[in-house]
């Protein structure tokens, strides 16, 4: 008898408000993350905005000791660490300094790639000849793994901790991941989650690949135009989130509080065959992953009430769409409610599946359905295959049953996952 | 520099690492930087390099090794001052 899984705790570092209570306001509120940074205008990117949460001296003493402050410069880490911890703690869980490790407790936080401007020190310091000069912290700050090494030292975890790294499905995979490990019984509570790091040494391939908006330096807050007419590529974010993924039994006995079910999902590949390559979706595997995500949760495609795409403001989000209403079999009217949040996050890489699923599962806990940021103009395509009013461009109070949440990542993968309302 | 103030200075530096406050209160030549300080021993290359910024010296590996106890650090950084 497979286990029934339940989200009790949740935690983000997202480009527009850290912290959940002030990110469920700022999804309802529509309020946008991205902002100029002058370095990058000095670096002479194409792309001179992005999307950074913004993180206080004082926070950050709320999290870190003084001695895990010296010489931090991983800001993948910092986000990670700050929703891990937010996530715990919301879940009602205690830390505790001294005692055996929680072993029913374990971690997957994923990551693209960590600690890049801890790294570019120490690539000066041995280019220099300095080696000895690196401190014991190069090697901690910039393995991928890091991000769950300092939660699982934080929480004191002692279930499987590890990193996942899938490109922009981490962080759904992550969440995937644990669901199955809590599933057959191999543990009551796993932390998920994904971070990515932020600036010119992680957005700089994508703005080389010529993937990001340059026409909107001027105007930050209107870049970010996923589902829309004017959308002319994804914005570059980062930041972190993460779930508490529980046991229902172990929920039910400790009387958490239950944000939601996860009733199941899927992850698969298009093999970067037919229309798949690195950078392009296999149409067949997304649809393929759909269905077989449904399948998994028991869940007919008529019962869906919303979805949170992945929808990144490229051209090719009108394939999503397609791609959606195929393995549906649902069109115009008759499509469920679809929103993006990187209308007003921007596309937070790694940390995209997990912060948006952080902003799913808030949508389904409070019943409503957050307005797709600029998004006035519906790309044509788009409104051959759905009606506009399937798009909002305003929150909307609605009771989501079920939600499906997909992310889709270079290396041609693709995650999906459906979660319920608890008790529906 | 005098004594004294070499080993102001040193506890200055090892303070943010010490795991153990007490061996802080009692800090004298005797301490020893992993079974008094309870200094995690992966952070003794960063108190190095600390102590190689405040001194302006710098601490090969073989004078790190013998460098167990806070009296040990002191005759190194006198020697390396006199150099």
């Amino acid at each position: 008898m497979k286990k029934r899984v339940v989200v009790t705790g949740m935690g983000v570092a997202a480009p527009n408000a850290v912290g959940l209570d002030n990110f469920n306001s700022a999804i309802q509120e529509m309020k946008s993350g991205i902002r100029f940074f002058p370095e990058l205008r000095d670096l002479k990117f194409s792309c001179q905005i992005g999307g950074k949460p913004e993180i206080s001296e004082e926070l950050l003493q709320q999290y870190f000791t003084p001695l895990q402050l010296r010489g931090l410069k991983s800001s993948g880490i910092v986000y990670g660490v700050i929703s891990g911890t937010d996530a715990w703690k919301d879940a009602g869980l205690e830390i505790t300094e001294n005692g055996s490790p929680d072993w029913d407790s374990g971690i997957i936080f994923g990551t693209g790639i960590l600690g890049v401007d801890k790294f570019r020190e120490a690539i000066q310091l041995i280019d220099a000849g300095k080696t000895r000069r690196l401190g014991s912290t190069s090697v901690v700050q910039t393995m991928a793994s890091g991000i769950s090494a300092y939660l699982g030292g934080i929480l004191g975890c002692g279930n499987q901790v590890t990193t996942n790294s899938s490109a922009c499905t981490t962080g759904t995979e992550a969440l995937l991941m644990g669901f199955e490990r809590i599933q057959n019984g191999k543990a009551k509570r796993m932390l998920v989650g994904s971070c990515s790091d932020h600036g010119p040494y992680v957005w700089g391939g994508f703005d080389a690949m010529r993937i990001l908006p340059s026409k909107y330096n001027e105007e930050p807050t209107k870049a970010s135009r996923p589902l829309s007419n004017q959308a002319s590529g994804f914005v570059p974010g980062s930041g972190a989130g993460a779930l508490i993924l529980e046991d229902l039994d172990s929920a039910i006995a400790r009387g958490a509080r239950i944000y939601c079910e996860v009733l199941g999902g899927e992850v698969n590949s298009g093999g970067q065959r037919g229309e798949g390559s690195m950078t392009a979706a296999n149409n067949e595997a997304v649809t393929r992953c759909i269905t077989a995500a449904l399948k998994n949760s028991n869940v007919e495609t008529s019962e869906i009430d919303a979805i949170n795409g992945h929808l990144t403001a490229t051209s090719r989000d009108s394939v999503e769409i397609e791609n959606w209403t195929r393995a549906l079999n649902r069109k115009a009217e008759d499509f469920p409610y679809i929103n993006s949040l990187k209308g007003m996050t921007g596309h937070c890489l790694s940390a995209s599946g997990s912060i948006e699923c952080v902003a799913s599962v808030l949508q389904i806990y409070n019943e409503y359905i957050f307005g797709n940021l600029n998004c006035e103009e519906i790309h044509p395509e788009i409104k051959e295959l759905i009606h506009q009013d399937r798009i909002p461009t305003e929150k909307i109070t609605k009771k989501i049953n079920i939600l499906a949440k997909a992310s889709f990542g270079f290396g041609d993968i693709n995650a999906v996952i459906i979660l319920k309302k608890y008790p529906a | 520099m005098s004594e004294k103030e070499i080993l102001t200075r040193l506890k200055t530096i090892v303070k943010p690492y010490v795991q153990r406050m007490e061996g802080l209160n009692d800090f004298q030549e005797n301490t020893d930087f992993l079974n008094d300080l309870e200094i995690n021993s992966a952070n003794l290359v960063d108190v190095v390099l600390d102590v190689e910024d405040e001194f302006n010296i710098e601490i090969d590996n073989d004078s790190m090794e013998g460098m167990l106890t806070v009296g040990d650090a002191k005759s190194i950084i006198q020697r390396k001052l006199s150099n």
